[in-house]
């Protein structure tokens, strides 16, 4: 629905009561990532903690979110139990244009049931329902019977927790419509801390088109550009898991907790292996033709004479990097084996497996001992991982209970906090240098895709610090304003300026064109303003001494350059977040 | 006369490209329901697509249902939809063995009519027009 406010539906699980509200502030915010933060100001507390029942757990989509392909993610905010300050994730699935098609730029979820329960909105629903007997339900079953409570199938979206949201894990994720995560920052976790087990969006409604034929004929020109270019052929075709063996030849590819940056072994479990030994078919977010999601099956024998059983697993670059070379594991299959595991209990993929790599080495090392982990983790024993991650969601002793909130805070307690990849939280996949280990460092999200630093590392030989800052702040501020349209990040390469101006323009949002870089600026402030607030300090992350001992196609890191970045971009972030003077308030 | 056929849904991603190309095409709505084809999952998304789709019959159920003429027997199969004559009674629905027609919350019907605007919006090539047996013109009514 075009308009220039924000249809806002905020339920409070406490009293069972929701309300439609409309906020004005597209021209100001757009939406995405930018209204999420506008509501984080109006509903969110920076004075109290998480888990206070009244932080808002908050989903928003764009402007253009269902009127072009690949405007088709969802972006999730929250005050995060992992370090306890504001932080976002991002989800496609059908969730965006569930919201899209029930007719709401925003769901805002605020209050704690009394009991487990599960939420429905539709544009003529919102009900609340008592689902106590799901209590310890891993993700996948969750969803197999919320599908039955609210029906609706393929034009709905579901939202879910298993154990490890229901245990407070501070990564634990939320699932969505089973091959799909809000994965990073613990969203799941605040889902259960409001005992709230599922959402399900269902999408009924439809909205009248602009007259005449600019707006088909520009939908019909960007979705031949997204489905023929070569950057989506690579999406399409061995999707985000391509990057392995060119990441292993740069020697980026983080490997056995990041001893090491390339392997001989990669290729076992590259993109090309894992199409060729276990690829079943794709999947696709709705409204989005490329078809990204790669779907895997491993098939087990469970009992003597032949009696099998077969898993259907989602893989991707970043699950294989954490699940695969961080813990040597080198068989596709068995890396599909863990990342089941995982799915199920509900659990973000990237901070467990780089969290139990931690815990390898660290077991290794002796800074801990069997008492502690209870299995033998291992380099490349599966079913020790396997076994280990249903401890982290459900854990049975102090040092599970600390490595679900994170490997640092782990290390913290016990030893080993010199070799815990943490930037921020459990690191992504890109060993590729100091501008992307200050980025993901001291990022906003904490998340290889705030700016692109690895892919800057891999373009620029030399040390240019003042360079390198204003393309993290500036390339940022550009990846704002696709998040404010909460745009497949994939698709920024076809999306570029001139076109997404079209694009406003056919759907009647042509007088904000204008003001898109000034929204990327605002918003950009307004989300270190609120990170700030809440307790943030830039200057005081600590890069782990691990970083500095890895040597990558550049050479060596050097330790200069890095601690150059790292002081450079904090200054930065504080400048960015600074309090409005008086004047503007 | 062709009809279109979701013959290869095996292929189908579930990215609803057909269902919003059909509703922003030939009803300009923006909606993956008010949609001649409609994509739902046969139970999760592990177990893959199915399409809900006018399967051309003749003589059609919904038409013979339509007290008002609304939907009309389309010569070689399917229908033909009037919809000014359309009093919202939902019968066609109703009468649809294949749930292949969409009722919107005022009762509007939305049922394919082969035009096959949505084929090539398929990323999968899971769509096509395929041409039905010919009907001997003093047999059936006539579209053209």
């Amino acid at each position: 629905m075009i308009r220039d406010y924000f249809r806002i539906m905020k339920v409070d699980l406490t009293t069972g009561k929701a309300s439609l509200l409309e906020r004005p502030g597209r021209d100001q915010y757009l939406g995405g990532t930018g209204l999420a933060a506008m509501l984080f100001e109006e509903f969110g507390h920076m004075d109290r903690d998480w888990d206070d029942p009244e932080q808002p757990l908050i989903f928003t989509i764009g402007p253009l979110t269902g009127y072009y392909p690949l405007m088709s993610k969802t972006c999730c905010a929250f005050r995060s139990p992992y370090h306890n300050q504001y932080a976002e994730s991002y989800a496609g699935g059908k969730s965006a244009l569930s919201l899209r098609f029930a007719d709401l730029d925003a769901l805002v979820v605020v209050g704690k049931a009394a009991r487990l329960s599960a939420l429905c909105v539709g544009s003529r629903r919102v009900e609340t329902r008592d689902v106590d007997y799901m209590r310890g339900f891993d993700a996948l079953r969750t969803g197999r019977i919320v599908r039955k409570l609210f029906p609706g199938s393929g034009r709905r979206s579901i939202l879910r927790i298993g154990p490890a949201g229901e245990n407070l894990s501070a990564y634990a994720c939320i699932n969505v419509d089973t091959y799909r995560h809000f994965g990073r920052l613990g969203g799941g976790t605040v889902m259960g801390s409001k005992n709230l087990k599922a959402i399900c969006i269902l999408g009924d409604r439809g909205f009248d088109l602009p007259e005449g034929k600019a707006y088909s004929d520009l939908y019909k020109d960007i979705f031949k550009q997204l489905t023929t270019t070569e950057m989506m052929s690579k999406y399409h075709g061995l999707g985000t898991a391509v990057n392995i063996n060119p990441l292993n030849e740069l020697k980026s590819l983080p490997w056995k907790n990041l001893q090491q940056t390339s392997s001989p072994l990669a290729d076992n479990i590259s993109g090309e292996r894992f199409a060729k030994d276990t690829l079943l078919r794709s999947a696709a977010c709705a409204g989005c033709p490329v078809g990204c999601i790669h779907v895997g099956f491993v098939r087990e024998q469970f009992q003597a004479n032949n009696q099998y059983l077969y898993r259907q697993v989602s893989y991707d670059y970043e699950p294989i990097f954490a699940c695969g070379g961080m813990l040597e594991i080198t068989e596709a299959p068995q890396v599909l084996r863990l990342l089941d595991v995982i799915e199920k209990e509900g659990l973000d993929v990237m901070s467990t497996g780089v969290a139990l790599a931690w815990a390898t080495e660290a077991l290794e090392e002796g800074v801990i001992s069997r008492d502690e982990t209870m299995v033998d983790l291992t380099w490349g024993n599966v079913d020790a991982y396997m076994q280990g991650s249903e401890l982290i969601s459900r854990p049975p002793n102090e040092f599970y209970r600390l490595l679900a909130q994170g490997a640092m805070k782990c290390a913290q307690k016990f030893g080993g906090a010199d070799f815990a990849c943490v930037l921020g939280q459990e690191m992504a996949g890109y060993a590729t240098g100091e501008v992307f280990f200050v980025s993901e460092a001291l990022g906003f999200r904490h998340s290889h895709l705030d700016s692109g630093g690895y892919a800057y590392d891999q373009k620029y030989e030399d040390k240019n610090v003042t360079r390198a800052l204003d393309f993290l702040v500036n390339d940022g501020r550009e990846r704002i304003v696709l998040n404010c349209m909460v745009a497949c990040l994939f698709s920024r390469g076809v999306y570029k300026d001139e076109l997404m101006a079209q694009a406003m323009e056919a759907v009647g949002y042509g007088a904000l064109n204008d003001s898109l870089s000034a929204i990327g600026d605002r918003v950009q402030r307004l989300r270190w303003r609120l990170r700030l607030g809440m307790g943030y300090d830039p200057a005081k992350v600590v890069i782990p001494k691990r970083y500095t001992e890895v040597t990558t196609w550049k050479g060596p890191i050097d330790p200069e350059y890095l601690e150059a970045l790292r002081t450079g971009y904090a200054a930065r972030i504080m400048e960015m977040g600074a309090p409005l003077p008086e004047t503007e308030e | 006369m062709k009809a279109l056929r979701a013959a290869r849904m095996e292929r189908c991603i579930g990215c609803h490209s057909c269902s919003l190309a059909c509703a922003r095409q030939v009803h300009s709505f923006l909606s993956w329901n008010k949609s001649g084809i409609r994509i739902a999952s046969s139970g999760g998304l592990s177990t893959g697509f199915e399409a809900k789709l006018c399967l051309a019959c003749k003589p059609a159920p919904c038409a013979q249902a339509c007290p008002t003429g609304s939907l009309a027997q389309r010569r070689d199969g399917g229908v033909i939809q009037k919809k000014n004559l359309c009093i919202r009674c939902g019968e066609c629905a109703k009468a649809c063995p294949v749930d292949a027609i969409f009722l919107d919350h005022q009762v509007n019907p939305y049922v394919c009519i082969h035009c096959g605007r949505c084929v090539e919006f398929c990323p999968h090539d899971c769509l096509e027009m395929e041409e039905l047996p010919k009907t001997p013109k003093d047999k059936g009514d006539s579209d053209d």
